[in-house]
């Protein structure tokens, strides 16, 4: 009876009621509807599983894969985890926007047209937005309004481009397309700007740094990894996200390594990890689309983690810059192991899930002879080592004694870090059983011995640059300007000498009217004065003037024969 | 720090110097071995001798670098997007 029913309205159902229960029940509820809702996800199987008429369209509000059940176990995974991190720290409206904003996401993976993907799209802009504004300063504030502007501005260009589609091929599914045309280029670019591609990437780093410790956690996971998720389904093999992507990726690690902010530098290797699967997506061979799948999966995981950590040291400390942190691994192990093996992870060291995944890619470069591409992305792989697999760790537990000694994680936020950390490892020790939730048949070996001594070298010799070049990066306190300049700044600058001006031009016509009533009002009050006794005394108030009868009469007989002698003329 | 008895092992002198000679050690390991397993590389370049080493090495070198001089174009003071916004 429930096949009709997307698995992402169970979380819709539970973010109601999150707002209605209290305490236990609260807590019991934010825990397991993900669970429901990761068992309802693999009841899902494939093709269409419904159809429901609106307006003139098919809607199918399900439609099920391998492809799909993998994104949506991932999110259901991460609004479990999250949950467990968040329930006893966060507000109940962020726990219960949080839930919605996961349903989003998961609705996204089974939506099975055009209409139903825009709708959960939106749904996750908006409960994102909020989940901004949980941070609760007035940054976070403004980010919030920026972020929200960024997202409904994407969402009206998706719109435009679904629109187009509809309209001029009549039909509303979700096919691989080709960015060829108006409408394509529109969804395209939609997309693209919840994916944090160039060149707007910098709302990631403006808005996810500024929500509260377990706000990020949530934002890190979903909003990125669904674009990803539409760019297969949509754009499998565009050849411009190729490029798109390798320069995500090198404007993840250059601003990451420009960064003083702990949370900021792992917003930017966001974009930096998320460039690996738009230029896997962009290679679009069944290979490439494999590792952009599993290192969307792998990603979420210690990405998550990774803000975990972050987020126990704000919650901790209340700071969150390189410069005013340092030596916390005295009184925080568990948080320090928990970092550094999400930083392993991303930097795909073997053994762990960012090398079983990130190196599909790179398999697929090569499988397709584009020795720059997999050149660049090999650098890359090093770059990350370089800016998150060192440096967050380093300048955040290690580096220098701040005098801080803040007690070690809240035993629920180390339990979601500690399981988060059990399946980085899982899938790096076991690849196989891994592989098998792939969208396609994996006949790809991670574990060689000439690709694990190449990776090795690659990053212990990126580790090497790192401290040999420590003088280099020294923590300044400072932010990095970036395109958002444009409209922060100088847009900004000019819409508020727009106003000025216009308020001066305003300003300027409102006193000139004002005199000119004025003046016109002393003018009429010259003839007509309003007071009985300057009637009496003063004869120059002709029309307020008592007049004598007879010339009354006068000058009507006057007007009247003017007027009888003009009707005869 | 004159307890450094006291503190963490981590950060005794004498300990960081002997993880650099670890970290040293494993270095010359990971160059050293390609004496025995054979990386055959896919674009010829890549099978040199110590290439993903040096390759590695280079590419943070550089992009260190290029960062280092972004930075002077890019970097402003933590307070500079604040300045005008109370304004309107």
């Amino acid at each position: 009876m429930f096949e009709g029913l997307s698995p992402a309205l169970i979380l819709v159902a539970s973010a109601l009621l999150t707002g209605l229960l209290k305490n236990r029940l609260r807590d019991g509820l934010v825990l397991l509807a993900p669970l429901l809702t990761l068992w309802a996800i693999w009841q899902v199987p494939d093709g269409v599983v419904a159809t429901v008429g609106f307006l003139d369209y098919q809607i199918e509000p399900v439609e099920g894969s391998a492809l799909r059940r993998l994104f949506a176990t991932i999110f259901a995974i991460m609004a479990f985890a999250g949950g467990l991190y968040a329930f006893r720290q966060a507000k109940w409206y962020e726990l219960a926007a949080a839930q919605a904003y996961a349903a989003g996401a998961i609705g996204v993976c089974f939506a099975g047209d055009l209409i139903t993907l825009f709708i959960y799209w939106e749904m996750m802009a908006l409960f994102s937005t909020i989940i901004v504004w949980c941070g609760g300063t007035a940054g976070a504030k403004a980010a919030g309004v920026r972020y929200a502007i960024m997202h409904l501005l994407g969402g009206i260009i998706l719109k435009v481009g679904i629109e187009g589609v509809v309209v001029h091929t009549g039909s509303i599914q979700i096919q691989p397309m080709l960015a060829s045309n108006f409408d394509t280029w529109m969804i395209l670019i939609g997309i693209l700007i919840n994916a944090a591609a160039p060149p707007v990437s910098a709302w990631l780093a403006d808005a996810y740094p500024e929500s509260s410790p377990t706000g990020s956690v949530f934002l890190s996971a979903f909003t990125t990894k669904t674009a990803v998720l539409a760019l297969i389904l949509l754009f499998p093999g565009e050849p411009v996200l190729i490029w798109v992507g390798l320069y995500m990726v090198m404007y993840g690690i250059i601003y990451a390594l420009l960064e003083n902010d702990a949370r900021r530098i792992l917003a930017y290797s966001i974009v930096n990890q998320v460039g690996f699967m738009v230029c896997a997506v962009g290679i679009g061979t069944q290979m490439a689309i494999n590792g952009a799948a599993a290192h969307a999966f792998a990603h979420i995981i210690y990405k998550a983690l990774l803000f975990m950590s972050a987020g126990v040291v704000i919650y901790r400390t209340g700071k969150s810059k390189c410069t005013d942190l340092g030596g916390l691994f005295r009184t925080m192990p568990v948080t320090t192991i928990c970092g550094i093996i999400g930083a392993l992870a991303i930097s795909g060291f073997p053994l762990t899930s960012g090398f079983v995944t990130k190196t599909m890619t790179s398999q697929a470069a090569i499988n397709e002879s584009l020795a720059v591409v997999y050149f660049l992305l090999a650098a890359a792989s090093a770059g990350v080592f370089l800016h998150a697999g060192i440096k967050f760790p380093w300048f955040v537990f290690f580096q220098k004694d701040s005098g801080m000694r803040p007690k070690d994680a809240p035993w629920n936020m180390a339990a979601a870090m500690v399981l988060l950390s059990a399946i980085c490892i899982f899938i790096g020790v076991f690849p196989a059983s891994f592989y098998e939730l792939l969208p396609y048949p994996v006949e790809y070996q991670a574990y060689t011995t000439a690709k694990v001594l190449f990776y090795l070298q690659l990053l212990l010799f990126s580790g090497l640059a790192f401290f040999l070049l420590l003088p280099l990066m020294k923590r300044t306190e400072t932010v990095s300007l970036d395109t958002d300049w444009l409209w922060r700044v100088l847009l900004f600058g000019w819409a508020k000498r727009t106003y000025n001006v216009a308020s001066l031009v305003g300003a300027k016509i409102d006193s000139s009217v004002k005199s000119s009533l004025n003046r016109l009002q002393s003018r009429a009050q010259s003839y007509f004065d309003p007071s009985a006794e300057n009637q009496r005394k003063d004869s120059k108030y002709f029309f307020s003037k008592a007049q004598p009868i007879g010339q009354t009469a006068l000058w009507i007989a006057v007007l009247l024969t003017g007027y009888v002698l003009a009707y005869y003329l | 720090m004159t307890d450094s008895q006291k503190d963490s092992w981590l950060v005794r002198p004498s300990s960081i110097r002997l993880m650099w000679i670890i970290f040293i050690v494993i270095l010359a390991l990971t160059v050293g071995a390609q004496f025995f397993v054979k990386i055959k590389g896919y674009f010829g370049i890549d099978a040199w001798f110590g290439f993903g080493a040096a390759y590695g090495f280079l590419a943070c070198l550089a992009m260190v670098i290029v960062a280092k001089l972004l930075g002077f174009v890019l970097k402003r003071s933590e307070q500079y997007y604040d300045a005008g916004d109370d304004d309107v």
